[in-house]
């Protein structure tokens, strides 16, 4: 087990490296400085050089790249070109509260909606409910989430006016939000526990816990339940990946001050550095995220925490 | 005892009973390939995605080339016009013809999903099947590449590429397919090492067949519903992808017309003129959920573990 | 004797995609109190779609079309589910074929057994339970009872686990307990083990068992009665002597034959040829008649009777009736 997370947190900065890397280079490639070209052209050269100086970029792209990597370590993304003066990981700290709340929000949302159409979906198999359930999880993943959150913020907010529909004022700015990102959430979880739980429904075991005089709701619960939610788990991985991407186009619609709405201005107005942070921000929560469901998965489920234990236990 | 009585004394001399009669399967032999159709056949959903998704296809091929007007002809005289008989979408902002900008842009998404989903396949399935036949070292280091890129959150990649390289159709065909082709790779490696040690092929190797034959007779035809399916799988996430770029502003460019374009610019106008964001999402939508429903249906008739 | 279970014209359908299968069709046996009842035939033969039945355990697009199952005089055939789920596991309890899949992989040993226990007996404390759990953990011979009470089913052996399997089956010291198949899945030097355990508890809490399996060397062992089952009928019933030693029915003729001979110099080993009926249409007249050496025109067309040859035994041949055995005397005349 030990030798395993060992391996593991291995993968996990070689992967990182590369991310680091591959962004470090590629921001390069873009043409010119990362300043606008425009505003950079009204300072005198004097001042360009400076500018040049302050931010390391006169020094050959290996000793940069050196230079960044080395900070990137110690948690130094550099300064924001856009947000002047403000160092990355600053600007990036402040925007997470936003977006952590939503996303938590949307979990929990999927995760109760989901699990429980997903169990009754597969206890009532081919019923009308499990239709339903189908038709949710086809949806859920079928509708971008731009276009759900977009609509639920004209009809619901606009139209209706139940909730606010933009601005970042109080709990209930996040409602909407929320809902919109539990959606594929939902979806995933649905259409994978009804999965999962008609697999276990056939199984051997479930039948001797009938043959034991069990009645249907403990043979549900006690069997069939616990032993199809133990692989949920492995799905947060890709549910993550859903937030992370839903939360770029969700937060930009409600105006939300996190961290998606942060990447996409970023992005609008060329401020490198902030995207290079992000972008491994985003990556390392990813990485860290997968990482700690596989090895929470080896200790909730007994068959594979004894199987990678060895027979030294 | 009634009956007894029914039965006459020369019914008891012996019968011929034809001995092939005896061996004789009830249902007809079908290879996996007729099975599955014939079990994709019976599934009414697949049925209707198809035929939906034929319909979709054939209007984003021939849509435009019927239609009076063209997608980028502006006409400022019916801006915002909604659905009527001349505009059946209506027009935007400039005037141009939705129902041509619509299709316009289905065939380039379309496009852009179906050109990925190829070249995720070309790839990953070179890829998987090298790494699983060649085994050993090369499939240990080659499996070491692919842990470490499945790491690495593909869309964050993609907006990368889309910054770095010239915005255009062929810009998000590359990224969609750099870091597309990982998934496929490792499905095809997984079947056709739980094929290598499957019985059927040991046995096919006890007989003396060649390694030309097994692949070619085994492999081959057992991986390519794994193949199929897969593919059904990244055609409607590379078209949600496009559509996501677009949306957040780093895909495709005005006039170029994709539903990701659309959408986006019918977001800026839903307060005052719905119509110019629902008529593009309910033709993603569509799309979507018929490719999803079909790619179930497909792995469903497909699977030969779900073969009666 | 009390007739302690009674099965009478029992009849199940099973509804899959392309049509009704009639997987048992009119089946009737009873079993008596301490007895041994050996259900023997070849796959598809109905065999375990019986005894599910009687259970109330059948797939859910399987049902009980007709009959009747009168455990100590009550029907269970038509009793509610809710009602059905207090004989079972007490009452009748149930020994799986593959013990491998047969226990929850996420409990341990100790709660699956509890379980049982916990479900009859309410009464009983959580520290009565645990007590009781290591005794029946103790009875089935495993050893070191503790450290099996916390283990997970896959820490154990086949043999262990349907050790285990046996305890939560007899927890509850059943009227009669049905066993699919019990020894299939395990090594054969395994079988024997658990054969001689289910006979010495047997003894112990005095229980009548239905054995299902289509080992003859079981049957022999284990059984006093046997019950040989062709296309979902059955084809002949009878004490172990008759079946082995007065066999009446060629299919059961078959299954004996196909027993491979240590001492006999045969070359080759005897098979029955061709294969079991399509239950989705089963053949009007007898089901065996496709593949009997001696197949009669009449075989084809009308089900036989039951024939009664003692009072223990009977069987379904036309073989057996009067005018087949005239026309084989004139037969026999012929070639003379």
């Amino acid at each position: 087990m030990f030798k395993y997370i060992c391996k593991r947190i291995v993968y996990l900065l070689i992967t990182l490296l590369i991310i680091v890397t591959t962004t470090f280079f590629l921001m390069k490639q873009l043409p010119g400085t990362p300043f606008d070209a425009e505003r950079f052209n009204l300072l005198s050269a004097a001042q360009q050089a400076q500018f040049l100086e302050k931010y390391g970029l006169n020094d050959p792209v290996i000793v940069q790249y050196g230079k960044y990597i080395g900070n990137v370590f110690r948690g130094d993304f550099g300064t924001s070109f856009f947000y002047t003066g403000q160092p990355v990981s600053g600007v990036i700290m402040g925007r997470i509260g936003p977006s952590a709340l939503i996303g938590l929000q949307a979990i929990l949302i999927g995760l109760s909606v989901g699990l429980i159409l997903g169990i009754i979906a597969a206890w009532r198999h081919n019923s009308g409910i499990d239709y339903f359930t189908m038709v949710v999880a086809v949806l859920g993943v079928s509708v971008p989430n731009f276009v759900a959150a977009a609509l639920l913020q004209y009809y619901v907010g606009l139209k209706w006016g139940v909730l606010p529909v933009a601005f970042w004022q109080s709990w209930k700015s996040s409602i909407l939000p929320s809902v919109a990102l539990s959606f594929g959430v939902t979806a995933m979880i649905a259409r994978f526990m009804r999965t999962e739980m008609l697999d276990v429904l056939e199984q051997d075991y479930i039948v001797t816990a009938r043959a034991k005089g069990l009645n249907q709701f403990k043979v549900l619960m006690r069997h069939a339940v616990r032993n199809s939610i133990i692989p949920v788990v492995t799905i947060l991985g890709p549910i993550v990946v859903n937030l992370l991407t839903g939360s770029l186009a969700v937060e930009n619609i409600y105006s939300i001050p996190g961290i998606g709405s942060l990447f996409v201005d970023s992005i609008k107005t060329n401020d490198y550095s902030t995207i290079m942070g992000i972008t491994i921000f985003y990556s390392a929560f990813y990485i860290f995220v997968v990482m700690v469901v596989d090895i929470l998965y080896s200790v909730i489920d007994p068959r594979i925490r004894l199987a990678s234990g060895g027979k030294g236990e | 005892m009634a009956q007894k009585t029914e039965i006459s004394q020369e019914l008891f001399t012996k019968a011929v009973v034809d001995k092939d009669e005896r061996e004789h399967i009830a249902r007809p032999n079908l290879t996996a390939f007729q099975d599955g159709w014939l079990r994709l056949k019976k599934n009414k959903a697949a049925v209707v995605s198809l035929a939906i998704l034929v319909v979709i296809i054939l209007l984003a091929v021939f849509g435009p080339i019927f239609s009076k007007y063209t997608f980028y002809d502006t006409d400022y005289l019916h801006t915002y016009n909604g659905p009527s008989a001349t505009h059946l979408f209506g027009t935007d902002q400039f005037g141009r013809d939705q129902w041509a900008r619509i299709w316009q842009g289905t065939r380039i998404s379309l496009l852009i999903a179906v050109a990925a989903a190829f070249i995720d396949l070309f790839i990953g399935v070179t890829f998987g099947a090298v790494s699983a036949l060649f085994g050993g070292k090369v499939d240990a280091v080659m499996q070491r590449i692919i842990e470490i890129l499945v790491g690495i959150p593909q869309l964050i990649i993609v907006i990368l590429l889309m910054m770095v390289m010239p915005a255009g159709i062929w810009t998000i065909v590359v990224a969609l397919s750099i870091t597309g082709w990982v998934n496929m790779a490792r499905l095809v490696r997984a079947q056709i090492l739980k094929l290598k040690n499957q019985e059927f092929v040991l046995a096919a190797r006890v007989l003396g067949t060649g390694n030309r034959e097994i692949i070619l007779k085994h492999l081959i035809p057992n991986t390519v519903g794994v193949i199929v399916i897969n593919a059904m799988f990244t055609i409607p996430s590379a078209i949600f992808t496009e559509a996501f770029l677009s949306f957040i502003g780093i895909g495709l460019a005005e006039p170029q017309a994709s539903l990701g374009v659309l959408i986006n610019n019918g977001y800026q106008v839903l307060q005052n003129f719905p119509f110019l964001l629902i008529f593009p999402a309910v033709v993603i939508v569509l799309i979507m959920v018929c490719f999803s429903i079909l790619g179930d249906g497909l792995r469903d008739a497909l699977d030969p573990r779900m073969r009666q | 004797m009390s007739k302690l279970l009674e099965v009478e014209n029992l009849n199940v359908h099973i509804k899959t995609q392309h049509g009704i299968v009639q997987a048992v069709r009119g089946v009737s046996f009873s079993l008596e109190k301490g007895e041994t009842l050996a259900i023997v035939g070849e796959s598809g033969s109905g065999k375990s779609i019986t005894v599910k039945g009687v259970m109330g355990l059948l797939p859910s697009n399987g049902k009980i079309a007709e009959g009747s199952v009168h455990l100590e005089g009550k029907d269970l055939a038509s009793l509610s589910e809710h009602e059905m789920q207090k004989i079972r596991g007490c009452d009748i309890s149930m020994i799986f074929q593959d013990p491998m899949t047969s226990l929850n992989p996420t409990m341990t040993v100790g709660k699956q057994i509890m379980e049982v226990l916990h479900e009859h007996h309410h009464e009983l404390t959580k520290e009565q339970l645990k007590q009781k759990a290591l005794e029946q953990i103790k009875l089935v011979g495993l050893s070191n009872p503790e450290t099996r009470f916390g283990q997970y089913p896959h820490q154990l052996s086949g043999g262990m686990r349907q050790r285990v399997v046996i305890a939560i089956a007899l927890a509850c010291s059943p009227k009669v307990l049905i066993a699919d198949e019990p020894t299939t899945s395990l090594d054969v030097t395994i079988q024997a083990q658990i054969l001689d355990l289910m006979k010495d508890l047997q003894g112990k809490i005095d229980t009548s068992i239905i054995i299902i399996t289509h080992n003859l060397g079981v049957v022999a062992n284990i059984a006093n009665r046997v019950a040989v089952m062709y296309g979902g009928k059955l084809v002949e019933t009878g004490s172990v002597r008759d079946l082995f030693y007065h066999t009446a029915h060629p299919y059961t003729k078959g299954l004996l034959a196909s027993i491979p001979k240590l001492h006999e110099n045969e070359q080759q080993l005897f098979s029955i040829p061709g294969t079991p009926p399509d239950l989705m249409d089963p053949p009007k007249g007898c089901p065996f008649a496709a593949r009997c050496p001696h197949t009669m025109k009449v075989c084809q067309e009308f089900m036989p009777e039951y024939t009664h040859l003692s009072d223990t035994h009977c069987a379904a041949c036309w073989l057996l009736d009067s005018r087949a055995q005239q026309e084989a005397a004139k037969e026999g005349e012929n070639h003379v």
